[in-house]
Order: C-alpha cells, then sequence, then structure tokens
C-alpha cells in the first residue's frame, strides 16, 4: 500500500469532489490533488473519464475511478481503516439509501433554490430543501454523526454541502440553522474533525463563487 | 431463515430487476402486487420517504430504492455473485449502473413528444452508443460470459424499453445503429430467468400505449 500513487482530480468548489477528500483524509491516505479547471478541461480529466469528462476522479496506480459515491465505495473496499460503510448488509443498504436520498434531493437543491425566478418557485424549493433536511435529522437521531460514533457513508456524502449553506441561505433569504438546529449542530460536530474541516471550502468563498460565476453559468448552464 | 417479500408493480421494470436477482440466488419469497392508484399502508410504512415499489422486506426490515435493493441481494446472499470480485472491476461495474441511472434522456424520451421526443431520441442514441462502446465493448453480457447486475439494471431495454419505442413510433436501440448493445438486449430476454418473469410483449405494448395516452393528457 505503501507504494500506492493516488491522484484524485478535483474542483475547489465542488461538494462531490470534497466527499472523496473526507474519504481519503479518514482513511489517512496520501494522495496528490490536482485542481482542474471547468471551463478549460485538462488532457488528464478528458483522458481519465471519456465518458462525463467531469470531476472527480481517483486514479490509483493509474486506473481512473468516476463518480463520487462510487470513488467512495472503492476507497472504503480498498483501505479497511476506520470503515465508512457498516459490515452489516441491511445497515449498508440504509446508509446506501440516505447517501442516494442526498444525491436525489440535496444535490439538485442548489439549482431549484438559486437559479429559478424568485417568488413561488423559489418558495416552494426552499420549503422542499428543509423537508428533506429535517428527513435527515430524523435518521440521525440521537447519535453523533449518521455512522454512529464515527463517520461514515452518509456523514461523508452530506456534509459538504454544508459550505454551500451560507450561499443558499443568503441568496434564497432564509435561515436553515432557525429550521434545522440539529442538523446544523452535527454540520458544526463533524467540522471539528481534521479530515472535514480541511476538506471544505469557506463558506464565504463560496458565496462569493457563486456571486461571481451565476452570469457565466445563466449562459452556459454549467453546474457545479 | 427470515421471510422475503417483494412489494412490486406487474410493468414496472424496478421490480423486474429485483425478481430476477431474487432467482439468480433461488431465495423464496413473497410477491405482493401493489395497486399504486390505492397504495397499502405496508408499503406507505415501509417507504415512507418515496412512497414507491420495489420495496424489498427481509424478516422485518425494508429496503427501497431498485439499485440498493440490488446491492443487498448480493450482500446478502453470496452463492452466484453478480458483482466481481476485485474492487476495481465492482467500481467500473458500478459507474455502469449509475450511468443508466443519471441518463436523463430515458425520461426525456419517456415524456417527450414531436420535436422533444426527437430530440430527446438523439440524445439517447448518443448515451447508448457510448455504453455500447465502453460499457459492454466485445463481451456477450456487461458481466461477461454470463449476466451481473449491470446487465439487470439495462435489461429493460430488451422489452420494456423496445415496447415503448413501438408506443411511441420512435425507435433508438435497432442492430443498424447500436449492433452490439440490440444483440445483447436480445440474449438478455431470451434468458430463461428473465423470460419467465416478464409480462408477455403484448401486455407491455398496451400498458405503453395507455401510459402514453394518459401522458398526453395530462
Amino acid at each position: 500500500m505503501d507504494n500506492d500513487q493516488v491522484t484524485l482530480l478535483g474542483f475547489w468548489a465542488s461538494p462531490v469532489a470534497m466527499r472523496v477528500r473526507i474519504a481519503l483524509a479518514e482513511k489517512g491516505v496520501r494522495f496528490e490533488y490536482k485542481e482542474q479547471s471547468m471551463r478549460n478541461k485538462s488532457a488528464l480529466l478528458l483522458e481519465m473519464n471519456p465518458v462525463h469528462k467531469k470531476i472527480p476522479v481517483l486514479i490509483h496506480n493509474g486506473k481512473p475511478i468516476c463518480e463520487s459515491l462510487v470513488i467512495v465505495q472503492y476507497i472504503d473496499e480498498m483501505w479497511n481503516q476506520s470503515p465508512l460503510l457498516p459490515s452489516d448488509p441491511y445497515e449498508r443498504a440504509r446508509s446506501m439509501f440516505w447517501a442516494d436520498f442526498v444525491d436525489q434531493k440535496i444535490y439538485d437543491m442548489k439549482r431549484k433554490m438559486m437559479w429559478t425566478a424568485r417568488g413561488e418557485e423559489q418558495e416552494a424549493a426552499k420549503k422542499d430543501f428543509i423537508d428533506c433536511l429535517k428527513l435527515l435529522e430524523v435518521e440521525l437521531g440521537a447519535k453523533p454523526y449518521f455512522g454512529g460514533e464515527t463517520l461514515g457513508y452518509v456523514d461523508v456524502a452530506l456534509v459538504p454541502f454544508y459550505c454551500w449553506f451560507h450561499a443558499y441561505e443568503t441568496i434564497a433569504n432564509f435561515s436553515i440553522e432557525a429550521k434545522c438546529p440539529k442538523l446544523i449542530g452535527w454540520c458544526k460536530r463533524c467540522m471539528q474533525k481534521e479530515s472535514v474541516s480541511k476538506s471544505l471550502a469557506g463558506p464565504h468563498k463560496m458565496y462569493n463563487y457563486e456571486e461571481d460565476t451565476s452570469a457565466f453559468r445563466a449562459s452556459t448552464m454549467l453546474l457545479v | 431463515m427470515a421471510e422475503v417479500k417483494l412489494y412490486g408493480f406487474w410493468p414496472s421494470l424496478f421490480s423486474h430487476r429485483i425478481i430476477w436477482a431474487l432467482k439468480l440466488k433461488g431465495v423464496e419469497y413473497e410477491y405482493i402486487e401493489e395497486d399504486l392508484s390505492n397504495k397499502s399502508e405496508s408499503l406507505l410504512k415501509y417507504n415512507p420517504v418515496y412512497k414507491k415499489i420495489p420495496v424489498l422486506v427481509h424478516g422485518d426490515k425494508p429496503i427501497a430504492e431498485s439499485l440498493i435493493i440490488l446491492e443487498y441481494i448480493e450482500e446478502t446472499w453470496p452463492e452466484n455473485p453478480l458483482l466481481p470480485k476485485d474492487p476495481y472491476e465492482r467500481a467500473m461495474a458500478r459507474f455502469w449502473i449509475q450511468y443508466g441511472a443519471n441518463t436523463g434522456a430515458f425520461s426525456s424520451f419517456y415524456r417527450g413528444s414531436g420535436e422533444e421526443l426527437e430530440k430527446a431520441a438523439t440524445e439517447l442514441l448518443e448515451s447508448l452508443k457510448i455504453l455500447e462502446q465502453q460499457g459492454l465493448g466485445d463481451k456477450k453480457f456487461f458481466g461477461g460470459e454470463s449476466i451481473n447486475l449491470v446487465d439487470i439494471s439495462y435489461g429493460a431495454l430488451g422489452y420494456w424499453f423496445a415496447a415503448l419505442e413501438e408506443a411511441k413510433g420512435v425507435k433508438v436501440l435497432e442492430p443498424r445503429t447500436l449492433p452490439r448493445l440490440h444483440a445483447w438486449a436480445k440474449n438478455f430476454v431470451e434468458l430463461p430467468v428473465v423470460k419467465e418473469n416478464i409480462p408477455a410483449y403484448d401486455k407491455m405494448l398496451a400498458y405503453a400505449t395507455d401510459s402514453m395516452k394518459m401522458l398526453a393528457r395530462n
């Protein structure tokens, strides 16, 4: 394992790339991070992910793995320390269900809440978003993390979106903490872990990025 | 052995995936047909988040979302493995399964008409070309000589999708444009475990035609 060559192609503002950084950090895997430009894709990215041409891509000893949750599962299988998925098949299925819920519901929220017209459509998107976070709060229950006593697969899947919350709140004008204090409590608890705090981008930087690129995105439909 | 129940819906391709996997593993199960216009208390109890079928209930533990159910079946009944052993090959299998799940063109094709339908058909053809060239390659099945979860995840192409193409009057999966994938689809549907566990084609066509009529009304 010491001779492993591990490279991550990512983009600093991408929550799904952050998932991979957290997973690698939790396992203590040394890796080389290569920042990619979304507007000017590198030859390496195009070679390693010819199908989607997107980040994140993990390159392990020359072989590429794409799709953030597929990568996280791969990392969990290759490096046994600090397991992210439970060993019991039912608990694994449960973790996969909630990580998939994050992908189905939370991932798309940004576009709906921030890039759609103001007014009714945005209000509906905000309500939907809060409802989804509340479902996640129920799943968290009394546990410190979704993974129990330690960070697990669902924590890794969800926590990167925390650095987008300030941008969501400012642009869509609402307070997530007021509606979902338990979830924000969980976010802050995760942030006390170095694997998380070092992997997430700063919330103000995310807000500025959102403002700076909104015009460009509107014209090109670039999705991060 | 704890009881296994499958809540399904007879024309649902998601339901069929689970049936094939359970049959391949030799798992005895009770099938419960759901009336989607009048969902049972049990379904709502077992899948409160999405309220959808399929739901697998093992003992009293529910698992929802067909692809997740497939992974659960694979882990719980390891005989006749449906995923590669090698972690990299497993990651590649999962990548191709996700590829289908994330292909928005399927949904656009289903819902579209006129110009939108043409556009969706073109996009879908492009997506399927990539699947054929880079996913399937020269293999008989995605799993090699025998089927695996990737084949199961695309299985609908050989019958359900064919009925949809006929109902919409637009063909995408043809021997002319997608020779290997078309051949794969034919081979897949001929497998006894599939053939014996899907509705007759004329029933699928009638259902697809009715669904399109309902869509047009809405």
